[in-house]
């Protein structure tokens, strides 16, 4: 907990990552990306980085290599229509081999 | 500055698991408007999809200070923090008082006006889904015409959006600027812009959302951006009150169309009962309002930083 040097406030929470748990189980379908296609990650040279602008969760590195983090990526499939060069596809659960 | 994706900080203050449904367009804003703040902000928050995404207590899935409000309140608030920071002599530290359509158009109206008024020091930001969206999507005034709420269930809204921007604009704040969640760069700006102006700042956002106007979560930024494109949401800025269209927006303008309003309504089940009529309208409302903006824009100030001896 913080602690509040103030005196005047009662309560206060402290900011954690997963507050709403592992969100990554609210997925259907997986983001995956070829790393082929993806265009940083071809050139191996930082550019477009558009799924991370968009990510609505911030699940999305802005590294190469491009990486999902899927314990908390609800799979809403942003990242995958954005993409500009096609590299993101989502794959249901229940077709995923890789995880 | 002009910014891009490269140069946006990396540091994330919206942190990843939080409680916001799949595809919100609120993640996204809020993100890069947090980057944009910087960690010496404190906002005030009052009950919305905001205080959802904020979390439950004893955690927070946000690394800076929030003031959780009631409901009509957020301007009185954020005013009260600005004037118990300059009595205990703390500089430096931004306000932001950050709430929906309901609870800025509707609710809030009354205490963001006097916070106006008196110009005080603070930035006020609304995001609007264009309805009463954490209690199950009620009609708010911002609803546009022809869309289902579950307080319109059957016909649809009857009446257009309140025009917001233009109501904190007749106060003649020093900042008043529209944004949108599908133009992050942008949004970053204009915040970033805001953070540095003193006075009343006041941002309107728009932030669909996939379960309230009913499309595909991946539809999102698509979404957001047809909204631009069909001039259902102009992005300008009015500071010092000259209006000048910007991003998007000013994009259009130079290339002289929109695209038609039918083209952004097909695509969203809240639109299910419109009528032809209703299309029409909305269409005729776009148009005029267009119009205006066209006739108000003034010349882009020159950018002396470009400009070499
Ligand atoms: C005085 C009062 N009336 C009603 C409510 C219930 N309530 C909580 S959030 C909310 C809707 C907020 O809508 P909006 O401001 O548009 O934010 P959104 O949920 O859409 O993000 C309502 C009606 C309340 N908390 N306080
Ligand atoms: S949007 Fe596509 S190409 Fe761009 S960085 Fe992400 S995966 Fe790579
Ligand atoms: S599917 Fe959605 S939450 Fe998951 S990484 Fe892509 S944009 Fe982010
Ligand atoms: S209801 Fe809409 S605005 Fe609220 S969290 Fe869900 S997607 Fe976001
Ligand atoms: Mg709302």
């Amino acid at each position: 907990m913080h602690t509040i040097d103030c005196g005047h406030i009662s309560s206060v929470s402290s900011p954690s990552i997963g507050e709403a748990g592992r969100t990554g189980d609210w997925r259907d379908s997986t983001p995956v990306i070829d790393p082929q296609k993806c265009i940083p990650m071809k050139r191996n040279k930082p550019s477009c980085f558009l799924c991370w602008l968009y990510c609505p969760e911030a699940a999305i590195n802005r590294g190469i290599p491009v990486e999902i983090d899927l314990e908390y990526c609800k799979g809403c499939g942003i990242c995958a229509e954005e993409c500009p060069a096609g590299a993101i596809t989502l794959v249901e659960e229940s077709n995923l081999t890789i995880r | 500055m002009t910014e891009s994706v490269l140069s946006l900080p990396d540091k994330e203050y919206m942190l990843p698991g939080n409680r916001t449904c799949a595809g919100c367009s609120l993640g996204i804003a809020y993100r890069h408007i947090l980057k944009a703040l910087g960690e010496s902000t404190i906002v005030t928050v009052p009950a919305s999809c905001l205080t959802v995404l904020h979390g439950m207590y004893p955690i927070t899935s946000v690394n800076i200070p929030c003031m959780n409000v009631t409901f009509p309140s957020t301007a009185a608030a954020a005013a009260g923090l600005v004037a118990g920071l300059k009595a205990i002599g703390k500089k430096g530290i931004t306000v932001v008082g950050f709430a929906g359509d309901g609870g800025t158009h509707d609710i809030g109206i009354q205490a963001l006006s006097g916070a106006a008024e008196r110009n005080t020091d603070f930035i006020y930001i609304c995001y609007d889904n264009e309805a009463y969206m954490n209690t199950g999507g009620q009609r708010s005034s911002s609803t546009p015409l022809g869309a289902t709420t579950t307080t319109t269930p059957v016909l649809g809204k009857a009446q257009h959006q309140k025009d917001m921007p233009a109501i904190m604009a007749a106060h003649r704040v020093p900042y008043v600027a529209t944004a949108s969640s599908s133009y992050p760069l942008d949004l970053y700006e204009k915040v970033k812009k805001a953070r540095d102006i003193m006075g009343t700042r006041f941002l309107y956002i728009s932030t669909p959302c996939p379960p309230g106007w009913l499309f595909p979560p991946k539809d999102t930024v698509k979404i957001g951006r047809l909204a631009v494109e069909t001039g259902m949401v102009v992005l300008y800025e009015i500071e010092n009150g000259g209006f000048r269209l910007t991003g998007a927006s000013e994009r259009l303008a130079a290339k002289g169309s929109l695209r038609p309003v039918r083209e952004y309504i097909e695509l969203q089940g809240r639109f299910r009962h419109i009528t032809k009529d209703q299309i029409e309208e909305l269409q005729r409302w776009v148009d005029s309002r267009w119009e205006e903006y066209l006739a108000r824009q003034t010349p882009r100030p020159p950018d002396y930083s470009t400009l070499q001896n």
